[in-house]
């Protein structure tokens, strides 16, 4: 029986290509796509403020209203919050996947993977309220500062305009820090990937040159690697545009788009306004990417 | 580095040198001379230690104990970027995201060559290699054959006093690798330097070499040029690795040589002739039976079945044989004959 089959899916390679590919087709194309599409169209109505119902018209207003100070605040908030995020992964990754590609060994490699992998195993929201513990006035940050006698430090960095709050808890350095932690696995992941796969005979033989090892970085590994750092980059940049939890936890009244685009399908039930601010990261995700591919960063895959 | 050449300091010395990788004697008691100008050939089987020998010698291994000097100067603390040799990688490593051109003048653009004079050495360098014109193809548009070439010019145009390369004809399908031997030979001729070649393949080794080593578990067997590493093999290993070698021992050794040891004697020197026929002076001669006959189209092989034990390869040309006269030989007794300079004593009881 089993033969049989296989015997004609192998005389069959068009039929067996259908038979596997219609699942991830039409999950990618009806349920993705279309979920996509319908959020595109949604976009276009317009929620009528007198009556405080959805008019199904091709209108740009939803759009037009993404345009007022506070929703610019926040765009603004959000993409730089995104941008500093992933510097900061990107700077804190890269030794790290270096580490693990190019210089542990089989079993403190294996150990590290673990390490990196391992909280993406747990809950996302029972981590981020752990960090909350972490960076409130009595958490332990808190207590470290005031045993080392330096709460003046810390105080003087809550008291900074903009970043700070009134504790590290609530504060936007508080966002920052959680949005690093929960995300650099990200990166350093598609970083080693990528380190993995540049040959070893191409830094000695850029060091067999007279390159010293900072310029065979520079010249050969960073190039090289720039790929990966960008494919860690989408992850961790998208993933910060469209989180809502973590400034939610973590900040005061200044939203980020996830927080707005929430406030706005769901308390206030302006579904249209909520889908047109949905576009706003994919758009900044499109000039990023854009920008990527100008500078070069997938020249080399 | 550079000073004036004194030809009296090898360019390169290995003085007992061992590398270990943990219980692994990679390298075990080397003492090597390669002098300047010299094509000088690592031969070995993989695992010899060989390319270990060449990596310590561009400074990407370090030995364990010893010294390697080159021209005179202890370098085995140096790193590889202040070492004057550079190296033609197996996997040629070249790198993908730049022009061949870029691949080529990297060193110069390290060295801060000015940029009018890095590209002219550049395209000297794609002539020498006979690649103009390919400057600004990338690596990948290269086949295996032209990125050889640019990993060659790569590390040429640094104009280094000694070039190692590691097995660079490896990846090379036959006709091409025939044609890089000679290219590669010239090319030494005409820039003058040291190469170091790293080959497990013994026909290269002594069709490009002026000087060869035979590596074996770590250590070298043979030093020498290629004719006295094929004519008179030093030992057993020698024999049997650098061309097809009979090694004759134990009675059959007493009955032909009249003592006892073990001698090496190539296919090629035996005659085959009628098992009546006189023995002329000076030869050494042997009966036996043939008992596998392969014909090759140029010559025949025949395995020949020894009275007192053992057996002997015997190649001979075809010179006026068809395929069907030799192979009416097979079952037949005949007289082997050859000339007793030709044998070679591996060790005497």
């Amino acid at each position: 029986m089993i033969r049989r089959l296989s015997n004609f899916l192998y005389l069959r390679p068009t039929v067996f290509l259908v038979l596997m590919l219609a699942l991830p087709v039409f999950w990618l194309g009806v349920v993705y796509f279309g979920s996509l599409v319908s959020l595109l169209i949604n976009s276009f109505f317009y929620l009528d403020d007198f009556s405080g119902i959805i008019v199904r018209q091709f209108s740009l207003r939803s759009y037009s209203g993404l345009f007022t100070a506070a929703n610019l605040d926040i765009f603004q908030r959000t993409a730089s919050m995104a941008a500093l995020v992933t510097l900061m992964c990107a700077l804190l990754a890269f030794p790290l996947a270096y580490y693990m590609a190019r210089v542990a060994g089989k079993r403190l490699k294996a150990l590290l993977y673990l390490s990196v992998m391992l909280p993406l195993w747990s809950s996302y929201l029972v981590r981020v309220y752990s960090w909350k513990l972490i960076l409130a006035k009595e958490g332990i940050i808190s207590w470290l500062f005031k045993t080392l006698g330096m709460t003046w430090l810390l105080e003087g960095v809550l008291n900074i305009p903009v970043i700070g709050g009134p504790s590290l808890s609530i504060s936007s350095i508080g966002i920052f820090v959680v949005f690093v932690y929960v995300w650099l696995p990200y990166m350093v992941l598609p970083i080693q990937a990528a380190l993995e796969r540049v040959p070893i005979s191409l830094m000695e033989a850029s060091g067999d040159l007279g390159a010293k090892p900072s310029q065979t970085f520079r010249k050969v590994t960073l190039p090289l690697v720039f790929p990966g750092v960008v494919a860690g980059s989408i992850f961790t940049f998208s993933l910060t545009l469209g989180d809502f939890i973590v400034p939610t936890v973590l900040g005061n009244s200044s939203f980020f788009i996830g927080q707005a685009v929430l406030s706005h399908q769901g308390t206030s039930g302006n579904i249209p306004l909520a889908a047109a601010m949905t576009t706003v990261p994919m758009l900044i995700m499109g000039i990023y990417l854009t920008v990527a591919r100008k500078l070069g960063a997938f020249e080399a895959l | 580095m550079t000073g004036p050449i004194d030809p009296t300091i090898p360019a390169i010395s290995f003085i007992d040198v061992r590398r270990y990788f943990d219980e692994v004697k990679a390298v075990d008691g080397v003492d090597l001379d390669i002098y300047d100008g010299e094509f000088f050939t690592l031969l070995g089987p993989s695992g010899s230690g060989k390319t270990t020998c060449l990596r310590m010698i561009a400074g990407f291994d370090r030995p364990t104990s010893g010294q390697i000097r080159l021209h005179g100067i202890d370098v085995s603390e140096l790193p590889p970027y202040d070492r004057d040799v550079n190296t033609v990688f197996q996997d040629y490593a070249l790198f993908p995201h730049m022009t061949v051109a870029e691949n080529i003048a990297y060193g110069l653009m390290i060295r801060k060559t000015p940029r009018p004079e890095r590209n002219q050495r550049v395209d000297e360098m794609l002539e020498l290699v006979r690649l103009p014109g390919l400057g600004d193809r990338k690596p990948s548009q290269l086949s295996g054959g032209q990125r050889q070439r640019v990993a060659l010019a790569r590390a040429l145009i640094n104009r280094p006093r000694v070039l190692l390369l590691d097995e660079p004809l490896g990846a090379l399908d036959l006709k091409l690798r025939e044609q890089m031997q000679i290219e590669l030979k010239n090319i030494q001729v005409q820039v003058g330097i040291t190469f170091v070649y790293v080959t497990h393949d013994q026909e290269e080794a002594l069709t490009m070499s002026d000087r060869l080593a035979v590596f074996n578990h770590g250590r070298i067997e043979q030093v020498g040029t290629p004719s006295e590493i094929y004519e008179a093999p030093g030992t057993s290993f020698v024999a049997g690795f650098v061309g097809v070698s009979n090694l004759v021992s134990g009675a059959s050794a007493l009955e032909i040589t009249g003592k006892s040891g073990t001698f090496s004697i190539r296919p090629e020197k035996i005659q085959i002739s009628d098992i009546h026929s006189a023995i002329p002076q000076g030869y050494y001669s042997t009966i036996g039976k043939v008992s596998e006959v392969v014909y090759l189209g140029m010559y025949t092989r025949y395995l020949v079945e020894l009275e007192k034990g053992g057996e002997l390869t015997v190649v001979q040309q075809n010179l006026n044989a068809t395929s069907m006269d030799v192979l009416t030989k097979r079952g037949t007794m005949v007289r082997l004959l050859w000339d007793q300079t030709h044998v070679h004593v591996i060790r005497e009881d």
